[in-house]
């Protein structure tokens, strides 16, 4: 397919001798919102970590706009650059306020000055509605307030696909809402997506694509609405019966 | 025992007082003539002690950031490049690494066609940053290593290289863990930097040595050596509780 932005062929993924990822196989197209569900250790959040390049993959094709990533340092940078990341933990940067947070990428990666990379910074702060904690350091916010300065951190970058792992699993459960509304909203813009999330209302509103992983590999994917009405595979209702008791 | 130590010592040092015939404080007595030309002499070694404490010092500070950097490498090969400096390094003793650098490097300079004379300044300096190098670099580690992995992780996915990543993101956070021991090896060096005087470096310890020849009155001037050394590691002590009250300040963000 043409426009794929991320395209995972047979990648194969190792901690030591235990094997993450087995011959997995993903493709997003621009624009695409792609949910990974699945229980913990299945390989998840390895998938968003290889995309990106914080794990190497040892085995198979990761191409990012059709051009494939390898070990040097230019395709690095190259996927860093149209690919961003929103953590479980937030990870901002506790000793910089938050404006320095979202204009240290933009300055010192791409050069911005530090007007524009401000101007930028604010642009972005209103989309996660959070405009006025722009002076406050993170750890004065709440944590969905965090969560959302992380992703305007993430969009300062002006990413081509951005990727959630896991962004409400840490949060406490009147925020994690807060959080999940902007993420609709980045989604209604076209923005493409790849998030590992067990929030699956979210899942059902917008994902394009459902990907329900085990063991490393995937299960079962498809249109949301088909994976919760009728799963084929036993290991994907167990699952989705757990998760949906609650 | 133990117990006992206390009021021994006590008791030695008035005896040592209390009998006029043994104690000469006069050698060091700031109000005649010759008491203060001593005074004077002792602590005119104090700029040189403090100007190869501080050199050394900053050298250690920088050479031992080098030094750290490959230990925070996922190869193997630049962790080992790292251990085998540290081990190495921080096994030589002082004393012999100074007769080392001061007597034995000049002779490795020349055999390349060097003409690098080391004088006793620079000889001191050399050796003190180079053996204090091996412990502030495992400093840098252990400071660099309690950041958090997500730090440079995020650092990475918003574009930064390794540099930007620790020079605005890992460093500025770990500076605050890495400075109360930084400080301790700073009063480290300030002591050791003692041994400066056997090669003939003219600073506090090496004054006192010639005093000593010359009037024969050791306890008092070690005594007023000591107190030397104790105002200049007290004065640092309270440099760095005030530096680390607003680095502290600053990270509560006030």
């Amino acid at each position: 397919m043409p426009d794929a932005v991320v395209e995972l062929v047979d990648v194969n993924k190792w901690y030591g001798t235990f094997h993450a990822l087995k011959d997995f196989n993903l493709e997003i197209s621009s624009g695409e919102r792609v949910v990974i569900c699945g229980p913990s250790g299945s390989g998840k959040s390895t998938v968003v970590r290889c995309i990106n390049q914080l794990e190497r993959h040892q085995k198979g094709t990761i191409r990012i706009d059709g051009v494939e990533l390898t070990d040097d340092s230019k395709s690095v940078a190259r996927i860093r650059s149209e690919v961003g990341m929103v953590f479980q933990q937030f990870n901002l940067f506790p000793h910089l306020t938050v404006l320095e947070n979202l204009t240290l990428g933009p300055i010192k990666a791409r050069g911005l000055s530090r007007k524009e990379a401000e101007a930028r910074a604010r642009h972005y702060l209103e989309r996660v509605h959070i405009p006025d904690q722009a002076d406050k350091r993170p750890i004065q916010l709440s944590g969905g307030q965090q969560q959302r300065v992380a992703i305007a951190r993430s969009l300062c970058m002006e990413p081509r696909v951005l990727l959630f792992d896991e962004p409400t699993s840490a949060l406490d459960p009147e925020m994690i809402s807060e959080v999940l509304d902007v993420m609709v909203e980045l989604a209604e813009e076209g923005m493409t997506m790849v998030v590992v999330t067990h929030e699956m209302g979210f899942a059902r509103k917008v994902a394009d694509n459902m990907v329900f992983m085990d063991e490393g590999e995937t299960v079962e994917q498809g249109k949301p609405e088909n994976l919760f009405t009728n799963p084929k595979s036993e290991r994907c209702r167990k699952f989705l019966s757990q998760i949906l008791q609650h | 025992m133990k117990r006992a130590l206390l009021p021994l010592t006590v008791l030695v040092l008035v005896a040592g007082c209390s009998s006029s015939q043994n104690w000469g404080w006069y050698v060091i007595d700031p109000t005649t003539e010759s008491g203060w030309t001593n005074v004077k002499f002792l602590v005119s070694g104090m700029g040189a002690t403090i100007q190869i404490s501080l050199i050394a010092a900053v050298l250690s500070i920088a050479i031992g950031l080098i030094v750290a950097l490959p230990s925070l490498s996922e190869k193997r090969g630049w962790r080992l490049v790292n251990r085998i400096y540290v081990e190495f390094i921080r096994s030589i003793p002082l004393l012999p690494m100074l007769f080392w650098v001061f007597y034995g490097m000049p002779i490795v300079f020349r055999s390349m066609g060097l003409n690098i004379p080391i004088d006793p300044f620079w000889g001191a300096i050399i050796t003190l940053a180079v053996s204090d190098s091996a412990f502030t670099a495992e400093i840098y580690r252990a400071g660099i290593q309690s950041i958090a992995r997500g730090q440079s992780e995020a650092a990475q996915t918003i574009g930064l290289n390794y540099f930007q990543t620790m020079r605005y993101v890992i460093l500025p956070q770990a500076i605050r863990r890495i400075l109360p021991p930084l400080a301790n090896q700073f009063i480290y060096i300030v002591k050791m930097s003692a041994f400066a005087s056997v090669i003939g470096m003219q600073e506090l310890t090496r004054r006192a040595n010639e005093l000593v020849v010359t009037e024969y009155r050791p306890l008092e001037i070690y005594t007023l050596l000591i107190f030397e050394y104790l105002l200049l590691v007290l004065i640092i002590s309270a440099g760095v509780r005030w530096l680390e009250r607003r680095m502290g300040s600053d990270e509560r963000g006030q």
